[in-house]
């Protein structure tokens, strides 16, 4: 295809990306740089009966036309990325020093916003991902078992969970699991203990947000291995059989390597998209026990009346970082790949 | 041929069977439980006794006189005016999936015809804004648009989903114009076609399939969006989404819960119908992505 036509065909979707997804990656480094205006505070002096006391108040004129003049606020430089509830140098050297066991120096470091919603962001993504392809795969296998008339009604009743609405999905779980909801109640029961709730501990409510990332992603797995199993060759099936291959046997060391190109294709989708994790949090109302980037950045910008956007800003270009480290693997395989093809 | 060996029932078949039969459950449970109690009181589908009651609907006979009541219905549609919010969606929805598909398709075909070394660092550079967290984006979007004036409007919405969309559009589209054969519109073209008539007049007939694949999970994008719609629309523009979350917080407080839960199940109800009708589409085009590699 000549360039020139190329560029027509190409023109439209190349500027709604340019547009839409690079400018505001740039504009997301601008805003980082900067740091709302503080409010402008006039002190004045009121005298009554009694003398005179200096009273401070806010200069809201001053203020919003500082607002208007520069918008951005003002420039703060990399700080926002150092400060408190960003990276946090200071405080984890300072808690470097203090702490005696590694164990203390955790605690502290979980206090820190950004580190509390990077742990619970990798811990999300680094357990739901190996589970949904392992039960992903169990299931395919099931599925492809069953009788001919079975498969379909299966396959329609394992998408649901995966096209829901995220929030929609996480909403239904939680008013479930909820303390006066079917499970919740009956946990409750079971144990006997009336203040039994899955939302008051750390540890089940991390528990709880996985179980609903399983939930979610499991279906994106299995219909992608289930693709992938109606490929294996008989051939080879067959052989293995008759040298002898017991179904597990023949499961290992044929389907397995047989799927195993699919399984970098669903772990590279699994990491992309679990570690956006965010709709559960607002569900779960889990937001006192486990954050993540995607929720803080949220957080930031729902700030009422004064979104903190250079916060979020820095935040995010954090979170773009983590992404494009998470990606590099698969982007130096393609190109290789992309060379290798080329030459 | 299936061989005695191979129907013999082992204890591995009986387990994946179970796992299938758990997973089922699972995945199928909570929707059934949640429309079921979405037509009785809170006090059954919240039942602090006994679950059963939201089985029975023992309190929903007591408040309502019959099993069934459509109360949390008509709170969140008439009283909380939840049709507003649908129509919201419909717009969205409708609008981003015509113009995605629209870039899309004229995108995807060149990046498949185009054999030049830009066109694979566009499909990269699309794949790295494909994992983008979508919130991350929006954190820029808020001050400009606030500047512009333009925050809170509908097709302020439209256009950003739509360029949130495109990565996964061309990549999609751009697999799928690979499979059909080049001789086709080249032939075209060798018959005096411009590239754009050959497009028009060969590609365009035979492409549906892709597009009617690629637009469903335009269409689920759109519709399950949280993120952008939650930050850049206006309360008056409110899909539905984002006005199930606002529920939230205002009808706790009222004791409406139920409403929120009549919303979700309203939200739910299309996306059933959707699946029910493609099913194969659906599956296909989750797999298309992988089996090509």
């Amino acid at each position: 295809m000549k360039h020139r036509t190329f560029l027509w065909f190409i023109l439209p979707t190349l500027s709604a990306m340019i547009l839409f997804i690079a400018l505001p990656i740039v504009s997301v480094f601008i805003q980082s740089l900067h740091v709302g205006h503080e409010q402008v505070i006039v002190v004045s002096e009121s005298c009554g009966p009694f003398g005179c006391t200096p009273t401070t108040s806010i200069d809201l004129e001053a203020t919003a036309k500082l607002q208007d003049e520069q918008p951005l606020g003002k420039f703060n430089g990399l700080s926002t990325y150092t400060n408190r509830s960003h990276l946090a140098f200071q405080e984890l050297a300072e808690a470097w020093r203090t702490t005696q066991t590694f164990g203390e120096f955790w605690d502290q470091v979980f206090n820190l916003p950004f580190y509390r919603a990077l742990i619970f962001t990798l811990t999300y993504t680094a357990v739901v991902t190996p589970m949904v392809i392992a039960l992903g795969l169990a299931i395919a296998v099931g599925v492809n078992n069953l009788p001919k008339f079975l498969k379909g009604p299966s396959i329609f009743i394992s998408l649901l969970p995966f096209l829901v609405t995220p929030l929609v999905g996480s909403l239904i779980l939680y008013w479930m699991v909820d303390a006066d909801g079917v499970i919740g109640a009956t946990l409750q029961n079971i144990f006997d203990d009336p203040s039994l709730s899955l939302k008051a501990s750390t540890a089940l409510t991390w528990v709880m947000l996985i179980v609903y990332g399983v939930w979610h992603m499991l279906p994106f797995s299995f219909i992608t291995f289930y693709a992938g199993l109606q490929t294996v060759p008989e051939d080879t099936m067959e052989a293995a059989q008759i040298d002898g291959a017991s179904k597990w046997q023949s499961l290992i060391h044929v389907i397995v390597p047989h799927l195993a190109p699919l399984m970098s294709f669903v772990t590279l989708m699994m990491l992309m998209d679990n570690f956006r994790v965010f709709e559960p949090i607002v569900s779960f109302s889990a937001e006192a026990h486990a954050t993540s980037l995607s929720w803080i950045i949220f957080n930031d910008l729902r700030e009422s009346g004064n979104p903190l956007y250079g916060s979020a800003g820095a935040t995010s270009i954090l979170t773009v970082i983590g992404v494009v480290i998470l990606l590099t693997p698969v982007l130096i395989r393609t190109w290789r790949d992309f060379n290798r093809k080329a030459h | 041929m299936a061989t005695k060996a191979q129907n013999r029932i082992t204890p591995l078949t009986i387990i994946s069977f179970a796992l299938v039969a758990i997973w089922l459950i699972i995945a199928a449970f909570p929707f059934l439980w949640t429309l079921w109690g979405s037509f009785k009181v809170q006090s059954d589908f919240f039942s602090k006794a006994d679950w059963r009651n939201a089985f029975y609907g023992i309190n929903t006979i007591k408040e309502t006189g019959s099993a069934f009541t459509g109360a949390g219905y008509h709170g969140a549609w008439v009283q909380e005016e939840f049709w507003r919010n649908v129509l919201n969606t419909g717009i969205v929805v409708f609008f981003t999936v015509v113009i995605s598909l629209t870039f899309g398709t004229l995108g995807g075909y060149a990046l498949a015809r185009s054999g030049f070394r830009y066109a694979f660092w566009i499909l990269m550079a699309a794949l790295v804004f494909r994992a983008m967290p979508h919130i991350t984006l929006v954190s820029g979007y808020m001050l400009p648009f606030f500047e512009w004036n333009i925050w809170g409007l509908l097709p302020t919405t439209i256009i950003v989903l739509v360029a949130i969309n495109q990565p996964f559009t061309l990549w999609m589209l751009h697999s799928f114009f690979l499979n059909i054969p080049k001789d086709m519109d080249e032939s075209a073209m060798v018959d005096g076609c411009t590239r754009f008539q050959a497009f028009r007049h060969v590609i365009i007939p035979v492409m549906w399939p892709g597009v009617v694949t690629t637009g469903l999970f335009s269409f689920l994008l759109a519709y399950n969006d949280f993120a952008v719609t939650s930050m850049l629309l206006s309360a008056e523009n409110e899909t539905m989404v984002p006005a199930i979350a606002s529920f939230l917080g205002t009808t706790q407080v009222q004791g409406n819960v139920m409403f929120a839960v009549a919303a979700v199940v309203s939200a739910t109800a299309p996306l059933f119908i959707l699946i029910l009708f493609f099913q194969r589409q659906i599956v296909s085009g989750l797999t298309a992505g992988a089996v090509k590699g």
